[in-house]
């Protein structure tokens, strides 16, 4: 296996540019946004199948009343998760893990049953109706093995996006935020370290994960985790509804009837007359 | 824990599971819950209730049928249905437990088997078709290893009522994964509406007619085991109860309550009257036809309003 490659993101260093955005979408040939006017900066508005990339633009109150708003930018993209929860519920195994320890959808493979986008606790994954497929990053898959930088690492250029050997870039990111944190940006923190086993494209962010749509620690949970309770309460109501069909199905007292023959049906005598509430219930 | 459960905060997008998807939820409960209710009536109940029993297989089958077709026609690419059971780059089998996508589709196909088997013999049994090979299917089935072939069957055809429910759940969709009622909510109501579709039509059979005071009180039980698990489902959903309990979505949950509610008061009534009634038919035909239509209505409602409502 080729080496662990990840993204570290370092929000303090965006500018907003979307510089990242628009290498992305010509390397990977994704087509434009339909021209939309939106209350922001940000007018791509989320990672779908035609985004890969996304700047956010957080906006938060400031302290400081010359400047009301306070802006964060982030340059959002699939996180590559250690534990991938897409990965976990693709039924048609479309979704590998590559040799770079990312995370990959065949595009051949791929038969647009959507379950990965119901699973993906980012809103990473968009449907390309066109292609009748899912679609998100690929890591610049095609450039990782052609030994060159994701494009939008390439064309940042503030440095914001960091691509590297995971490990090193963790070690980056920990002295980064030691840095800021000496600096007194006390509210810094990593998002990414533990979150899904560790996200391969992780962050330096400086609000509370939400403000980017990034799930807290403790919501980031995969979806297997309700197949047990699931299945349990499901086997709990078979039992009790056999239970119940034992009860109401169970062969009664004689009736005064006649009975009909079985298979064929033979006559019809009235199964209404005589039957009592036979067999004690 | 005192107050609301706080739900996970996920940031997801819908995955825009609709019309197909709802219609393969409905068939999928009538199918399996048929095929469930015609093998207890054949363990447990006498000869009166052979021909009630037939025809839930015979409802079975045909039920099946659409599932596949309408969830090819949700696909993004139909023709590449076969890579839910094929890994298409290494030719291997696509089989992953833990994700209940991989494991209905493979379970729809093995409960097709017993559902087509089970569907022949009631067609030999029941005089509606004469082949051999039906009367092969129903004198195998009449055997001991009949017997345990329906029971397999059967446990396929509790999971295939069920299993839509913890697909959902098995997500990270606010409302679905934050609950872990969906799989036995999907049974319980899927009971329902089978038990329903064969009282409809033993309306015209008077050879199964015999069954349907069974029927009838074993569909009582399978709603009260829903209307349990409604309260579960709205319990466990803490934070975002009000995703699912606001605007049109009421309406929804509106037909969910006639359709136990108005059923379960029918039924009772029918039960009573029963006591007095002494010919067939009469009142008791009448009430025959409401109850399942409403009964019906409510099992659509109840997944519709599930599956829209984490969407909207
Ligand atoms: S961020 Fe979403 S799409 Fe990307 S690997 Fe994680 S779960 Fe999959
Ligand atoms: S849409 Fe494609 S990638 Fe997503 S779960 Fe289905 S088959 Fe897998």
């Amino acid at each position: 296996m080729a080496q662990t490659v990840g993204f570290f993101t370092d929000t303090t260093l965006c500018i907003g540019c979307k510089a990242c955005e628009v290498a992305c979408k010509e390397w990977n040939q994704l087509p434009n946004n339909p021209l939309e006017f939106r209350d922001s900066y940000d007018n791509t508005g989320q990672l779908d199948h035609a985004n890969w990339r996304h700047v956010r633009f957080v906006e938060s109150a400031a302290t400081n009343p010359d400047k009301p708003i306070a802006w964060s930018m982030m340059s959002d993209v699939c996180k590559h998760c250690a534990n991938a929860s897409c990965l976990e519920v693709c039924p048609t195994d479309a979704i590998i893990r590559t040799e770079f320890d990312t995370v990959y959808i065949q595009q051949d493979v791929c038969n647009g049953c959507r379950d990965c986008i119901s699973a993906c606790p980012y809103g990473v994954i968009g449907f390309n109706s066109t292609s009748g497929t899912a679609q998100k990053c690929t890591f610049c898959y095609d450039r990782l093995q052609n030994n060159l930088k994701p494009a939008c690492a390439t064309a940042c250029p503030t440095q914001s996006i960091k691509f590297g050997p995971l490990d090193e870039l963790r070690q980056t990111a920990a002295t980064r935020l030691a840095t800021l944190q000496a600096q007194g940006v006390s509210q810094a923190r990593i998002y990414g370290d533990k979150e899904y086993g560790g996200l391969h494209a992780f962050f330096l962010i400086t609000e509370k994960p939400e403000a980017y749509a990034l799930p807290s620690t403790q919501s980031a949970v995969l979806p297997s985790r309700n197949n047990l309770p699931g299945y349990v309460t499901a086997t709990i109501t078979a039992v009790l509804a056999g239970l119940a069909g034992l009860i109401a199905f169970r062969r009664r007292g004689e009736s005064s009837s006649p009975s009909p023959a079985a298979g064929t049906g033979g006559s019809s005598p009235s199964p209404l007359v005589g039957e009592g509430r036979g067999g004690g219930s | 824990m005192g107050g609301l459960k706080l739900p996970n905060e996920h940031f997801v997008v819908p995955p825009h599971w609709e019309w197909y998807i709802l219609g393969y939820f409905f068939f999928a409960g009538i199918s399996g819950g048929s095929y469930v209710l015609g093998s207890m009536l054949r363990l447990w109940g006498d000869a009166r209730d052979a021909a009630a029993s037939r025809i839930a297989f015979l409802i079975s089958f045909p039920t099946l049928l659409i599932c596949p077709i309408l969830l090819t026609l949700d696909l993004g690419q139909p023709l590449r249905f076969w890579h839910f059971l094929i890994n298409d780059s290494s030719g291997g089998l696509a089989f992953k437990p833990w994700s209940p996508m991989s494991l209905g589709a493979w379970a729809l196909l093995l409960f097709g088997i017993f559902s087509f088997v089970m569907f022949l013999s009631a067609l030999s049994e029941g005089g509606i078709v004469h082949r051999r090979a039906l009367a092969t299917a129903a004198s195998f089935v009449a055997g001991v290893v009949g017997g345990i072939f329906m029971v397999i069957g059967a446990l396929f055809g509790l999971f295939i009522a069920a299993y839509t429910g913890v697909l959902l759940a098995v997500s990270n969709q606010p409302v679905w994964s934050d609950t872990w009622a969906l799989g036995g909510l999907f049974l319980a109501s899927a009971l329902s509406g089978s038990a329903a579709c064969v009282l409809l039509a033993t309306r015209t059979r008077r050879d199964a007619i015999a069954t349907d005071r069974k029927l009838i009180e074993a569909d009582r039980y399978f709603i009260l085991l829903e209307l349990a698990l409604i309260v579960l489902f709205l319990a466990t959903l803490g934070g975002v109860l009000s995703k699912v309990l606001t605007g049109g979505w009421i309406i929804l949950w509106v037909i969910v309550l006639a359709g136990t509610l108005i059923p379960l008061a029918l039924h009772w009534r029918a039960t009573r009257m029963r006591a007095t009634v002494t010919a067939v038919g009469t009142a008791a035909a009448d009430i025959s036809l409401l109850a399942p239509v409403l009964v019906l209505l409510g099992v659509l409602a109840l997944r519709a309003v599930v599956i829209f409502s984490a969407q909207a």
